[in-house]
This record gives C-alpha cells, structure tokens and sequence, in this order.
C-alpha cells in the first residue's frame, strides 16, 4: 500500500513520518510514536479511551485517519504535564479526588477535561458531566470524576476548592 | 519524654496505616499516561493474530479455503481447527469442567464463533486476511431460548456428547442438559409451602449482560524454542491459573511458563476464564517462532468472551398472613451457551446461589439449577460478584418485595420482621452457609433514618392520589434492598479450581534500610491494590506504607494464588498478609529482646517499635530492626527478615448492606429518573475510606447500567443484537445517578483483619434495589412484577399494560 508523508506537530515535537492512508490517529500515535498513553477501547468511538486534542478540539482518535492530522497539532495525555514534569492541576486533581481505578480511561478523560477547560473554565456540575460524556469510565462511577474536574478549575482559576455537600 | 517526642497517635498517623485515605501509589503513572497495558507492550518481531468469526449461531463447515488469505502479503500463516489437531490443542478444558473448541471444529455452535486465526505482519493486514479465509456453511436450526433447550426434538448443541449420560455434574436428562444441581431440603420446604397462609410465585429473569471492562481481553506471546519456555502477557485476573492450565493444555512445563499480567483496564470478572485467542496467540509464536499480539476488538468482546447471568428463577415464598417467612422454592434454568465455560470453583456448578435466603430467617428452602446448552456464547462468569451471588441477591430482594405486596406490608417492614437478628451470628442457614457476622437490623434502622423513609412514602402516596385524580402522569417508587454476599473464596474444604483448593498468598520481604516488597497471588484490575495492601503492612509492621512496593501479576516471582475475582483479594490476601507481618514481628520480637537484653514476654508492641513493659523509653523500631536482621541477630538464628503466608480461609465472609433508591418514572414517555440513591454498605474493618467509596460508586454505576439498560440479547436466528457499545447501555457521566454513601462497620470475626471484602456488594445490592424502585412504582396498580432491565421501552410497555395510555 502506498505511503503518505504527514508533517505534524505532536505535544509541541515537530513530527515528519509516512503512513498508509488508512491508518487511524491512534495507531499512528500509538504505534508509531509510542505515545501509548491514549487507549482503545471499542472502535466504534462511543467510549473516548482514544481521546486526543487535535486544532484545540478533542477528538477520538479511533475515528481520524492520521492523514488528516496531517499540519495539524496534537496533544495527547503524554503533553499535559508541564515540560519539567510538574503535574497539571488536572493530574493532580484526579489522585487528589480519586478520580480514577483501572486507569484505563484516564488519559482520554483527563486529555477531554483539559480541553473542557479551556472551553468553560469555571463549570458547573451539569456542564462537567455533559462535558465528558463523549468519555466512559466503567470503575468510578463519574463522581469523583467530576470532584477532580472542579478540584483543577477551582486550582487554576486560584480560589480554594469547595467540596459539595453530598 | 520530652515534648518534642511523637505521640503514638502521631506516630500511627505517619504510617498511612490501615483506615487511612491513603492517595493512591497506582495513579501517579496512570495520571501521565504511563501504565502497562498489554496492547502497549511492543517486542521485536511481533505478529498480530487475528480470528475469521462465524456469522451464524449454528452451522456445519463443509470446507475452509485459506488459500486467498495466505496469499496476501504480510500473512505468515492461517490457523484452523485441523492445524490445532497437529497439537492437539482444536479442543481445550474448561474450568467448569466441559472441553470447549478453540477454533470451530466441524461446525459453529454461536455467532462470532472463532473460526480461523490469521497471523500477519501488522494488525491492519491480519483484519484484511482474515475476511479473505472463505467458509463454507451449511446453516443448522438453532436453540436460543434456553426454557426450550430441552424440549423434545431440540436442535442438538453438542453433538460432540450427544449420547453421554452423564457431565462433570452427574447425570444429564437430555442431550441439551449440563447439570442439576440442588441445595437445601426439598422435603422441609414443600411441607411448609403445605402449611403456608400466604404465598407468591413468579417467574424473575435475570437477563444476560456482559461485565465489558474497558479494556478488552488481550495477550502477547512469545516462545523461545531455544530454552522451550514460553512467556504471556496478558490481562489475567489469575495469571497463576492462566499458567497452570496454560500447561496442562499445551504440555509445555509449569517452570518453563512465565505468565506476566501487567496493568489491566478493569475487569469484572471478564478476565477470569482461558479464551481461544489465549491458545491461537501461544500456537502461532511456537509455530512462527515470534512473538504474537492477539488484541480483542469491542464486539468480539461483547459477543465472545464471557457474559455473564442468564438465570432464569421460578421463585416461590411461603410466609404467615402476619408477614414470617416460612418457605422457598426456586427452580432455575441457566443459560451457558454452547460451551459450560462458566468460571465458578469447579464444585459448584452454580456458584454460590443457595446465599438465595439472603438476609432473611428462613426456616426451609430449596434450590434446583438445571444447566442448559443454547447457540449462544459461553461464559457465565462472576460479573463483579461472587459467583451467582448477584443473582440470588436480586432473586430474594424482587421476590421479598412480591410478598410484601401481597401481604399488604410495607417493604421495609416486612424485611425488618425476617432479618436475622444480631444475637443469631453467628448464623447457620437452612442451605448450609455459617454468616460469621452482622448486625441488620442497625443497618436497615440507619438506612431508613437517613432518606427518612417514613416521609418518602406519605410523598409517595400523595403522588399516587394525585396520579388517580389525573393531576400529575409521574409515579414515584422506593426501592429498598437488604443483600448479604458471600465472599472470600475460599475455603479449601468448599472450594477449588481444577483441583487446585482456593486459597491466596503474600509473602513479605524487608530490607536492611526497613522499606520492602510485598508480592501477592492476586492480580488488580483498579481496585488499588498497591496502595492498600502495604497500608495493611504499615498498620501490622509499623513501617511506613510508602515504604513498601506492592508487586502482582508475575508467576515468577509472586507466591501461587487463585487471583482476584469474587471480592476475594482482602479476605483472602489480606488475611495472608497481615498473617505473613505476624511471622516477621515475631522474629523481630526476638531480635528485639536480644538486643534490649530483656526476654520477649518483656517487650510490647507499640505502633512502630518494641518496647521494654514499664519502660517506655528503652524500645526498638522496626526499621532498627531490619536493619539488625541482617547484621546481629540472636546466636542459631538465621538472618534477614521475610515470610510467606498462604491463607486457607476457616470460612467465607460476608459483607451485606441496605439500599434505598427513589425513581420518578414518566408513564407516557416510560423514562425513568434517580432522584436519590443511598447506600449503606458493611464491609467489616475498613482499609482505605476513600477506596472503599469509590468502588462503591463504580459498583452501583454498574448495578445502575445492568438494572436500567444492559442486555445481551438475540433474535431468533441466534444473531447477537447488542455487540457494540452503540447498542450495549453502558452509563454516560450524564445519566449516572449521584450516589450517597454510608457505613456500619461489623468486623469478621474469622479473618485477622476482621475485614469482608467490598468491590461487588454495590452491584449485588444495587441491581435489586433500582429494579425494586421501578416495580415500585406500579405496584398500586396491581403490577407485581416487571423484567429486567429497566429500559425507557420497557417501562413504557409496562405502563401501556396496565392501561395507562387508555
């Protein structure tokens, strides 16, 4: 199968690479990057494991060919962290919160919030819940999910985190 | 001592000990995206194995050409079942007992059965490959509904045992037939059915479904023809299993098969049982001499390996006309497919089922279960339960609530009248079981106290007159469900796997420096293991849990156990590791005493040190003492500082709780709305709060999907019709309930710990619980009983029955 050459930029690294045209973003970036931090989890892109910001969207990479990132940038949960290694709030909120178990889902849930956030940086609980909706987590029941997401705005905006009352 | 001296309490809280909301060791990683999961384990020269699936549920083969598939370049080669038959390995055992197919042999027995298995350069050419095997079918009658697999004249599932009289079970009455199998006194229990005042009978389905981890079943591997030894990698909830079956079926030596289970995405009881990609995966790398990946995609999951449930449960109860229970009966036929691959502890075909009295004072009752053969896919595994505890549970809780009704009492206090009460733990049930602790009554009381369960029924009622006077289309219901589980598999007089008795390990190795590693039998699938099993140590040892690595999922190196399934990791491992602590403070005790120059009965345990009676100030820390393992121990002891404990528990544990749901449901539109879920959960001594909390989040999520949505269902031709998750309800972040959490905590008495296990008491509990709201709601019209799951369909269709829509 003939090969195509992308150029694109990858959490902030320029990337040049040839792919066969039908391979999926999260192949690409999977396979042949070894950014494995994006799951999959059902091919059909229900489940957000493969989430990804692609262009300042977040996008399930199971269902973008990794032609069309092609010029693109993209940020997978390998670029969240700041470059010296310091978690973001949002890393820092999902332990804090115990927003995860298995920790499959993590990645594509925080990479979703992160974007989310940029999006609306004070949510509110409705707005956080249909924010990740795109996103399944078979292991916490999405509460602490949504702690995590307020601890990280609460965090970034510099104001004391309140925990609801349940 | 001086004011600068810790305080004991101080010195416990440092330790991040047992009770703590201890954060999580395992998020650091998986925060960043650096977990373990199989699919990222990448090796030089791997292949990619991928199946050519059965598009009819029940079919002979006449012929397989492999020709165009191995023609395609990139393909190394194209497994079938005469390939398998080389090596003996077209067939395979099951944990229940039976033998399964590994690739079709013959004929295909369900959809998306296994058929060939293609080898390939990359993931992409092997998908390609295996749509060019070309099968030829010859389409055979199907059984899907399995109250009809053993009628006269059923089509034959299993021709390959047509004619045997009896199964691993005893004896079989009918070629579709697996076992029958029965708990409790026949006899006892239709005399009190004779005598009975009041009783209820009703047909409650427990529909298939599917755990679907989000994670799908994988593997890699990889043999070395050099040395013989094979290495496998794969998301195993019992990797020891894995290598101990892994050997008996491929004659490859126990020592020279190293299972490894890295991270895995969850599990739910999912990973438990050996699936075909397993033993292609294994075969293809002996005969290619590469590794091999075999990466389960969503529908191969949903359709294939493992569903679970599928118990259908004729249930009766006999009760007093002033609300004593007195009798049950329950005669249940189970669907396990074309293949008996239910993971259960090989004696007991239906788990754990007779835990069908629950929480009740039964004074008989009797269980029938009668396996059945369908064209369907094999399983019936524990879907984050107990084996077939979740379907007793909902069993018992639905039908208590039948009689409720008909007995004109409330539900809750009905349940109150027929709980076992405190003082009879502990507890020996008609069915054999001895509950070794609980308190239900305070429970149930605290429950009912906290959503104040006497004003949601007079709100209840309200809405129900103004629903008759046609003010309002909306109905309210109240679920309320009482389970107890029966957890910790388990004892080696009850149960065992092929033989091998259910037991679990740890073994403990501390350091000079006094930081160490503890290994397990079990194997975490997100349940935090890491981090609370060191907080275990920390309380036993009094060395701080960050200085312990907890390590599982290697059978090279981690002690021999049966795995994590059935809420058995903490009464099981637990108990082995704080038994294990026990063996290395009592050697530190000795070191201790020698060098403190006083006799071990001088010493006592404080915190993290020994110290001498009555003179507090002249002590040894554990660290000290680690430190002098290794450098001067008391003369003829041997140095260093480890142990190894395999725990045979004396008994199950049994965790149990009260859940209280309230469901608004819209008659018109048939949606349902959570407006409140409050549960009460007693898992004995509480390792980790915060753990705790939120596996019971996870838990009822689950039980919320199962109840609300989730089936696994067929048409008549046996075409599996929910095999994505386009169709196959798992909740969004958006339809998920919040959840109110609460806890008494009545400790086992048995396990050193006092500890019960937790992960699936949400599921067990919840599933009857909502289901109970949503019948609720109807019950003042006369609905005694609406199946599962409660979908917006469903639930309109039982409103439009009741003339709702007139």
């Amino acid at each position: 199968m003939p090969k195509f050459q992308v150029s694109l930029k990858v959490n902030g690294k320029a990337i040049e690479a040839l792919v066969e045209p039908r391979m999926l973003l999260i192949h690409f970036l999977r396979e042949q990057l070894n950014l494995t931090g994006p799951h999959i989890g059902c091919d059909t892109s229900h489940c957000g494991a493969c989430t990804v910001d692609l262009n300042g969207k977040s996008v399930k990479s199971c269902t973008v060919f990794a032609v069309q990132a092609n010029g693109a940038e993209v940020m997978t949960i390998e670029g969240v962290a700041a470059a010296d290694g310091t978690l973001h709030a949002l890393q820092e909120g999902f332990r804090e919160m115990h927003g995860l178990q298995c920790g499959f889902c993590t990645p594509g849930m925080i990479t979703r919030a992160y974007r989310l956030l940029q999006e609306n940086p004070n949510p509110t609980e409705e707005e956080i819940r249909f924010g990740i909706a795109g996103n399944l987590c078979r292991c916490t029941g999405y509460q602490n999910i949504v702690k995590a997401i307020q601890y990280a705005a609460a965090k970034l905006a510099g104001v004391p985190f309140q925990e609801a009352a349940e | 001592m001086n004011d600068q001296t810790p305080t004991s309490i101080e010195r416990a809280e440092k330790l991040q000990g047992m009770g703590c909301k201890r954060k999580r060791v395992e998020d650091v990683r998986f925060v960043q995206g650096r977990g373990n999961y199989v699919d990222d384990l990448k090796l030089p020269g791997m292949l990619y194995g991928d199946f050519t699936r059965s598009p009819h549920a029940h079919a002979r083969i006449k012929n397989i050409d492999t020709s165009k598939a191995t023609a395609l370049p990139g393909v190394i080669a194209v497994l079938t079942a005469e390939t398998l038959k080389t090596v003996n390995l077209a067939w395979m055992p099951t944990l229940a007992g039976d033998v399964q197919m590994v690739l079709a042999d013959g004929k295909v027995l369900f959809q998306n059965q296994e058929v060939a298995f293609v080898i390939a350069e990359d993931r992409y050419v092997a998908a390609d490959a295996a749509e060019l095997v070309e099968v030829e079918y010859e389409p055979l009658p199907v059984v899907i509904d399995p109250m009809k697999a053993m009628s006269p004249g059923a089509p034959v599932v299993r021709e390959d045992i047509k004619d045997k009289p009896t199964g691993a079970h005893g004896k079989r009455k009918h070629y579709n037939h697996i076992f029958s199998w029965q708990a409790g006194d026949k006899a006892a229990s239709d005399a009190a059915f004779e005598k009975a005042d009041v009783t209820i009978k009703e047909l409650i389905v427990y529909p298939r479904c599917h755990p679907c981890p989000l994670e799908t079943c994988q593997c890699v591997a990889s043999f070395d023809k050099t040395k013989g030894e094979l290495t496998l990698w794969g998301t195993f909830q019992a990797p020891h299993v894995i290598r101990t079956v892994g050997s008996l079926i491929s004659k490859i030596p126990e020592h020279k098969i190293h299972v490894i289970a890295p991270d895995i995405g969850g599990g739910f009881g999912n990973k438990v049982g050996a699936y075909s990609g397993y033993i292609c995966a294994i075969v293809a790398s002996i005969v290619t001499g590469r590794p091999v990946k075999w990466v389960e995609d969503r529908i191969e999951n949903l359709s294939t390996t493992a569903f679970a449930r599928d118990f259908h449960m004729m249930t009766e109860i006999a009760a007093t006309k002033d609300g004593k229970v007195t009798g049950l009966r329950c005669y249940t036929i189970a669907d396990h497919g074309a293949f008996d691959a239910c993971a259960n502890a090989t004696k007991w075909p239906a788990g754990l089922f007779s835990i069908i009295t629950g929480s009740y004072d039964f004074p008989a009752a009797h269980v029938l279960v009668d396996g059945v053969y369908t064209n369907k896919a094999p399983g019936g595994v524990a879907y984050r339960c107990s084996f077939r505890v979740t379907e007793a549970a909902y069993c018992i809780e639905r039908a208590m609530d039948i009689m409720a009704q008909k007995l004109k009492m409330d539900p809750a206090e009905f349940r109150m009248k027929n709980l076992i009460r405190r003082e009879q733990f502990p507890y020996k049930s008609v069915m054999g079981w001895e509950y070794d602790s609980g308190d239900y009554h305070t429970a149930m009381q605290k429950a009912m106290e906290s959503v104040n369960y006497k004003k949601l029924r007079e709100e209840q009622k309200a809405k129900q007159e103004a629903f008759k006077r046609g003010e309002t289309r909306e109905l309210m219901g109240i679920g309320v469900a009482f389970f107890t589980e029966i957890v910790g598999a388990g004892p080696s007089r009850a149960c065992d796997i092929l033989g091998i008795a259910m037991f679990d390990s740890a073994e403990i190795r501390i350091h000079p420096t006094g930081t160490g590693i503890c290994r397990l039998g079990t194997k975490s699938q997100g349940q935090g293991h890491e981090t609370t099993y060191a907080q275990i140590i920390a309380t036993e040892l009094g060395l701080p849990a960050d200085n312990i690595v907890v390590e599982e999922g290697n059978t090279d190196t981690a002690p021999y156990g049966l795995g994590t399934y059935g809420s058995r990791s903490t009464p099981v491992s637990g108990a082995a590791t704080a038994m294990a602590c026990r063996k290395i403070k009592a050697k530190a005790q000795m070191i201790a005493a020698y060098q403190l120059e006083v006799h071990d009965d001088d010493l006592e345990w404080d915190v993290d040190r020994f110290r001498v009676k009555g003179n507090p100030e002249r002590f040894k820390t554990m660290t000290e003492l680690a430190w002098a393992a290794y450098n001067n121990v008391p003369p003829g002891m041997e140095p260093g500082l480890e142990a190894v404990n395999y725990y045979d528990p004396p008994n199950f544990t049994f965790p149990f709780g009260a859940y209280i749901c309230v469901v608004d449901v819209d008659v018109d539109t048939g949606s349902t709305k959570i407006r409140r879920f409050y549960a009460l959960d007693d898992c004995g001594t509480r390792i980790n709060p915060m753990i705790i909390e939120g596996q019971i989040h996870g838990g009822l999520t689950e039980a919320f999907g199962i109840a609300m949505g989730q089936e696994i269902r067929y048409d008549e031709a046996g075409n599996v019709m929910t095999a994505s998750l386009m169709d196959y309800f798992l909740p969004t972040a958006v339809e998920t309930p919040k959840w109110e959490v609460d806890f008494t905590t009545t400790p086992s008495p048995h396990h050193p710990i006092g500890a019960k296990g937790v992960g699936e008491s949400p599921n067990v509990g919840g599933v009857p619980c909502f289901s109970n709201a949503v019948n609720d709601a109807f019950a003042f019209l006369g609905s005694t009983h609406i199946q599962m799951p409660h979908d917006q369909w469903r639930t309109w269709a039982a409103a439009d029955k009741l003339g709702l829509h007139a």
